[in-house]
């Protein structure tokens, strides 16, 4: 690392929106042969940087070299032709049209789909992707897109290539095999930035760590001679502890008891079958999974948006009575105090109205409240500035339209909405998808005071380590099935990782790696 | 047979009109512009051509030169849709306003137009009729190819018709190989789809969706210039085109955005459109018969979102304006 070749300079940009400072002065440079962290919290302008060295966003003021030579970058082709590429968070690729057709959607010339396939088959060759460049986007798994997208990149031969987040919808196996992608590429002599919320796959796979904090860059570490504890202390400004804290259950009771779950989906393939559990009040229920095996279905069924084949839901009172929830009415069960925040690939998806204000998002669970003419919109607006204030959403105010926020922030509202709820029983899938990690503690602590208030809470996680950290009581699925029900204090994560895989009934999939 | 001869030729020449909104309408709606305004343009497109041959035909006393005769009231026709196409393309494109409501707006001002100056026109001539000729204009538009009249019935279906009716099935099969085969017809669908990916991609969403809107313009307004030069031999009267304009917007939803398939379907819907004059079962089934293009319309929409397949939907980003930075 004696001899750095400077790739990209970026120095002094800021960026507004409105009211809103983006970025802030910030200086970057990027090196070549080099794989460089962007590190910060949610809505600390790492994208919006990007997004300017890619064309996407044009800085207000600043300065970028490329080479070594000052550049204006006005627009992404301008970017392409300066060897820089990005693959975006949200993948931009057109559903309808093939990868071939994708990958060579901007470039000049006749169109000759032939040759670019043989040129595709050599990018593949070279870095190790598996591409068919004759399927369709919409037929793809979220990791085969994103392949194409980084063949997009590559094809137009770009030296510098920016990642915005993309292990947030990976499973574990993808990601290696996505870094794996990466090493080659380094070894290639190209430079990649890389965005992501995840302390363990910095330390992995990048050789330096840059970190912005409030669209303003903190400075730079090198990856081997820092920490996760050093690393979130940069990002968030202040000493962060890292731990959750689990406590006893306090006079747990059965509060929602599952039995004999079967669950069909579309196509008629099984989703759950005959899966039986109990939730306890005051109790964490972790639920440990490979993503898409069941857990979903599970959550949608219990919170009545799924039709279940077989089995019962029984939602238990403090004195006893138990009353059945499958058939009941989505709108009654919420009523008994069930919940269900589940953050999908999708935030916007489900759950919030992107175009409406935060206050009018809070308003989607209430409206119905009260029996007066007129909706009251005075008690939203206090659960919304509550939100914003402990959760530290950043935005320009409660009037803001939802689609406007940041991810992260974005999903802020979303389970801050849920929790705010005072609910009896709540299910949270994936709550800190994309969140980072000082966001992603002051979740965890809202669900453990949930825990502590006594409600009975089902946490659907990605990360093992924070499974095994939060929850009392482990379910694990495999399959559809649950392959084990552990506790959380006694069992590790060997143990748990091979639960998620023992009905597996091959191991192809991972043999590929 | 003759009868049913007769059905076909009007068939046809009620399906060429048709076929020209539908081709236009395509190509803006696969750049992402919903362009309710193809209606008005249509109007448009056969007033200024009708403008144009009345001021050559006026301000010459003799015979008139073929080619002027001609190549006049098609640039007319041209231009006076290009304006049109670029006045909706600045509205919604540049300016980003709301395509439904602009469309509409184009199509109010539209017709409108046509009928105003067809006024005009028709007081400037004292006629004791309220509508305009231009038969000698419509005789070069008229001409149908050699041998169409003695090749029997085969001429009669196949040759009999004016140019402008073979140059709007050209135009459709050019403008569905372009769409599929070309790159430029790559890059309409993209930013048809998701102008965000098209533009990263370094395409220039803007000046696609400009170029699309407004080629598809033009050649909606051919449709109305054929309509009143062709197929009612150069006679305007006022709302004479009727709502031919909204039956193309249909035959586009009808072919599920195939130009191609535009020729065969806008033929099947001009003979709807004319059935009851051919067959008439009385007053109460002639209207129910005109009604048929919209229902089966109705009913392609409702067997195409059945079966789902993406290739059958809309443009993904159809009737979405497009701004880079926002977020």
């Amino acid at each position: 690392m004696e001899k750095r070749i400077e790739a990209v300079k970026m120095q002094k940009i800021t960026k507004n929106f409105g009211q809103v400072v983006a970025n802030k002065d910030v200086n970057l440079t990027v090196y070549k042969g080099e794989i460089l962290s962007l590190l910060g919290e949610n809505g600390s302008g790492k994208t919006t940087l990007m997004n300017m060295l890619s064309g996407i966003y044009f800085p207000d003021s600043g300065e970028i070299f490329v080479n070594g030579r000052e550049v204006t970058i006005g627009s992404p082709k301008d970017a392409f032709d300066l060897g820089i590429g990005m693959v975006h968070q949200h993948f931009k690729l057109v559903d309808v049209l093939t990868a071939a057709e994708n990958i060579i959607l901007g470039q000049k010339g006749k169109l000759d789909l032939r040759a670019a396939k043989e040129k595709i088959a050599e990018i593949c060759n070279r870095y190790g992707f598996v591409v068919d460049p004759d399927k369709k986007i919409y037929n793809m798994s979220v990791s085969e897109k994103q392949t194409v997208e980084i063949v997009k990149v590559l094809y137009r031969g770009v030296d510098i290539l920016i990642l915005d987040e993309p292990t947030a919808v990976l499973t574990p196996q993808e990601t290696e095999k996505l870094f794996h992608v990466m090493r080659n590429m380094k070894a290639d002599g190209k430079s990649i930035v890389i965005i992501t919320h995840k302390l363990n796959e910095v330390q992995e796979i990048s050789d330096r760590v840059a970190i912005l904090r409030s669209g303003e860059y903190i400075g730079e570490l090198i990856t081997a001679k820092t920490n996760p504890q050093e690393m979130t202390n940069m990002m968030v400004g202040r000493q962060v502890v890292l731990n959750i804290e689990r406590e006893e259950p306090v006079n747990p009771k059965p509060r929602i008891r599952v039995e004999g779950l079967n669950i069909v989906d579309i196509e008629g393939i099984s989703k759950v079958k005959d899966v039986s559990f109990t939730m306890n009040s005051g109790e964490i229920l972790g639920v440990a999974g490979i993503s898409g095996c069941g857990q979903k279905e599970l959550l949608e069924a219990i919170a009545g948006l799924q039709p279940v084949v077989s089995g019962s839901v029984k939602y238990i009172e403090d004195d006893g009575t138990e009353a059945e929830l499958i058939g009941m009415d989505p709108r009654k069960i919420q009523e008994k105090g069930v919940a269900l925040s589940f953050v999908p690939e999708d935030r916007l998806g489900m759950g919030l109205v992107g175009n409406m204000d935060i206050t009018d998002n809070m308003m989607l669970r209430t409206f119905r409240e009260g029996k007066k003419l007129f909706t009251d919109k005075r008690k939203p607006a206090e659960t919304a500035k509550d939100i914003v204030d402990t959760l530290k959403v950043k935005t320009p105010g409660l009037e803001t339209p939802v689609r406007k926020l940041s991810g992260g922030n974005v999903q802020k509202v979303l389970v801050g909405r849920e929790i705010s709820n005072a609910p009896k029983v709540l299910m949270t899938a994936y709550a800190v998808r994309g969140l980072d990690i000082n966001s992603s503690y002051l979740i965890y602590d809202l669900i453990n005071e949930q825990k502590r208030e006594g409600v009975a809470v089902l946490f659907v996680g990605e990360d093992l380590d924070v499974l095994l950290q939060i929850s009392d009581r482990i379910l694990v699925l495999c399959d559809g099935e649950v392959s084990g029900i552990v506790d959380g204090r006694t069992t590790d994560k060997n143990t748990v990782g091979l639960m998620m895989t023992s009905l597996q009934k091959s191991d192809q999939v991972y043999e590929k790696i | 047979m003759v009868g049913i001869i007769a059905f076909i030729q009007g068939a046809i020449g009620q399906g060429i009109p048709l076929l020209y909104g539908c081709t236009g309408e395509i190509l803006s709606e696969k750049s992402g512009n919903l362009n309710l305004g193809i209606p008005g343009i249509m109007y448009v497109g056969a007033m200024s051509g009708v403008i144009g041959s009345f001021v050559y035909e006026n301000s010459v006393a003799g015979e008139l030169n073929p080619f002027l005769a001609v190549a006049i009231p098609i640039l007319c026709s041209l231009l006076g849709s290009m304006i049109m196409g670029l006045i909706y393309g600045f509205l919604t494109i540049t300016l980003r306003a709301n395509q439904n409501v602009t469309g509409l707006a184009m199509t109010t001002f539209g017709v409108g137009f046509g009928n105003f100056f067809g006024g005009s026109l028709i007081k400037l001539v004292d006629a004791q009729v309220s509508s305009i000729s231009l038969s000698r204009t419509s005789s070069f538009f008229t001409k149908t190819l050699p041998f169409s009249g003695k090749l029997g019935w085969f001429g009669d279906v196949f040759l009999s018709y004016g140019f402008l009716a073979y140059v709007g099935i050209i135009l459709a099969i050019v403008v569905a190989v372009v769409l599929k085969k070309s790159r430029v017809g790559l890059h309409i669908r993209a930013v048809g789809e998701s102008p965000t990916t098209a533009d990263a991609a370094g395409i220039n969403v803007t000046k696609y969706k400009y170029f699309s809107t407004v080629l598809g313009c033009m050649i909606a307004g051919l449709g109305g210039l054929y309509y009143i030069m062709d197929y009612i031999k150069g006679v305007w009267s006022n709302d004479g085109f009727g709502d031919r304009g909204w039956l193309a917007i249909a035959l586009v939803i009808f072919t599920i955005w195939r130009p191609a398939v535009g020729i065969i379907a806008s033929f099947f819907f001009g003979g709807l459109y004319i059935l009851y004059i051919h067959f008439p079962m009385g007053m109460v089934m002639n209207e129910i018969v005109k009604m048929i293009p919209y229902v089966v319309t109705l009913v392609v929409l409702i067997i195409t979102s059945m079966r789902n397949k993406r290739e059958n939907q809309p443009p993904a980003s159809l009737g979405l304006n497009y701004f880079r930075e926002e977020r």
